[in-house]
């Protein structure tokens, strides 16, 4: 049975119980207002508001909640990422691996020399708790942070107007080997095909396995299998290479998040085309812009952040190495940023 | 609701994108295509396009028939062009060294039990299962990549296919 691409894996039945502080909603909006150690968010009909505490006292900090809510969403779907989630130049977390950052003009140049940053660390199931009580209340009846915005409209705004649960419940396949093997995630061949993918073939490889080796032997249409996919700039796992993994999503519109690396990750344009946006990682200054075609190759460093764009969806694969000892190697200055010296 | 069309690339019409550099050195985005790669390629080659410490992705022009090959760990393939198909048998007396990662090159053909075909078109991706024999077949020329360990068989050229 295929399902949803972030369905596959949920949390278990009864996670851990947190004391996520929030407001009771706004009778003029709706929305809770929330807290995460000294952070606080609130939403009105358009906006995020977040301040944070400064030696000039709290300072706020505003966010579309589209963009806002869109970012948060890939932030608990990844479970923080590899490395940095900006948000926007301002705000954003860093993942720790079981402790999490939440940062406010920590690289952001000018704030920061201001003495106008704030950064501070949370156990990371707590901080995905108050996270993910953010995109219960805050995501209306009819709003996927996942989708297009073709497809989802403008049903952010205003004020609350229900909720989507079913949406915002995703966190990424988890494959061990390849999917559709046995015992591993699942194909898609039930989904519908994604309407800006509908010209992309769907046969299937022909597979003749001599007996006594049923099962031995796999194969997949991937294109087929990305062009069924519901959602936008999510890389979900379609092939272990010990700690080698393919990444593979499809991408519209707007990344809504900067990602700063913590290790070199790699992409490889499977169809149509991508411009990515590339900013030094720790100021934010351009570095490089990189438009890539189907067939190219380019590494991210990691002492980088980017951003992609894409007028029609495409495909990409993102390449990454998931040794848990990279951050340290990279930040220690043991492994250079960039892959290859030639 | 509007008309699209999915472009993909091929060896016969690609078009490369753009690399503008601001301020850092070109060769950290070690840009290249598969495509081009493997338009310059001996039928299977195999010239590493990315690196991630010791793991790579090869890009190979599958022309003809290759040798035969085998793994200590899985490695996977992707048709990114044309058609390919992978034949697999058990190694029978070609012994595949354990120790080593990387597609090894089998001295002869392997005498085990045959295991299957698999065929192969743009977008397909197979399992290349660890311990099996495999060899790859196209009666055009097409284009793989294939996800591995560095390996002997590997050839880095970066400085020829990279934008530096």
């Amino acid at each position: 049975m295929a399902m949803p691409e972030s369905a596959a894996v949920r949390g278990p039945a009864r996670p851990p119980q947190f004391n996520v502080v929030m407001s009771e909603p706004d009778p003029k909006t709706g929305f809770r207002a929330f807290e995460l150690g000294q952070f606080h968010f609130l939403r009105d009909d358009y906006f995020v508001h977040l301040s944070w505490p400064t030696p000039q006292g709290r300072l706020e900090h505003r966010m579309s909640a589209d963009a806002f809510l869109r970012s948060l969403m890939r932030d608990v779907a990844w479970g923080f990422f590899y490395g940095w989630v900006n948000f926007d130049p301002m705000f954003g977390s860093r993942n720790l691996y079981g402790r999490v950052q939440f940062f406010a003009g920590r690289y952001h140049e000018a704030y920061h020399k201001a003495g106008l940053s704030y950064v501070e660390e949370f156990d990371s199931p707590f901080a995905m708790a108050t996270c993910k009580a953010i995109l219960r209340d805050w995501c209306s009846a009819g709003f996927d942070p996942f989708a297009a915005p073709e497809e989802t409209g403008s049903t952010w705004a205003g004020p609350k107007n229900g909720d989507n649960i079913e949406a915002i419940e995703r966190t990424r396949v988890a494959t061990k080997r390849m999917p559709g093997m046995s015992g591993d995630s699942p194909l898609r061949d039930d989904l519908p095909v994604n309407r800006a993918f509908a010209d992309v073939p769907q046969d299937d490889p022909v597979i003749e396995v001599e007996p006594g080796f049923e099962g031995k032997l796999h194969a997949i249409n991937l294109f087929k299998y990305l062009s069924r996919s519901d959602v936008t700039w999510n890389p979900s796992v379609t092939s272990v290479c010990r700690e080698s993994l393919f990444c593979p999503t499809t991408e519209e519109y707007i990344l809504p998040i900067k990602h700063g690396n913590d290790r070199v990750e790699w992409f490889v344009q499977l169809t149509d085309e991508i411009e990515w946006e590339v900013e030094d990682k720790e100021t934010g200054k351009p570095r490089a812009r990189l438009l890539m075609r189907p067939g190219d190759v380019a590494s991210m460093p990691a002492d980088i952040r980017h951003q992609g764009f894409a007028t029609k969806r495409s495909m990409l694969l993102v390449w990454e190495n998931a040794r848990m000892d990279l951050p340290k190697l990279y930040e220690t200055g043991q492994l250079k940023p960039y892959p290859v010296e030639f | 609701m509007g008309h699209y069309t999915t472009v993909m690339g091929s060896l016969e019409s690609f078009e490369r994108g753009h690399l503008s550099i601001i301020d850092d050195d070109p060769k950290h985005y070690c840009y290249s295509n598969v495509f081009e790669v493997a338009s310059k390629s001996r039928p299977y080659d195999k010239v590493a396009v990315a690196k991630n410490l010791d793991y790579v992705i090869e890009a190979i022009r599958a022309e003809g028939t290759s040798d035969w090959f085998a793994a200590s760990h899985d490695e996977f393939v992707v048709v990114m062009d044309g058609e390919v198909t992978v034949s697999f048998v058990e190694p029978g007396d070609s012994v595949i060294a354990r120790s080593k990662d990387g597609t090894q090159r089998l001295p002869r053909p392997p005498n085990g039990k045959k295991m299957g075909r698999i065929h192969l078109k743009r977008g397909h991706q197979a399992l290349l299962p660890k311990g099996a024999a495999y060899q790859f077949s196209a009666a055009r020329p097409s284009v793989m990549i294939q996800q591995t360990i560095l390996g002997d068989l590997t050839q880095q050229k970066w400085a020829e296919i990279c934008t530096h």
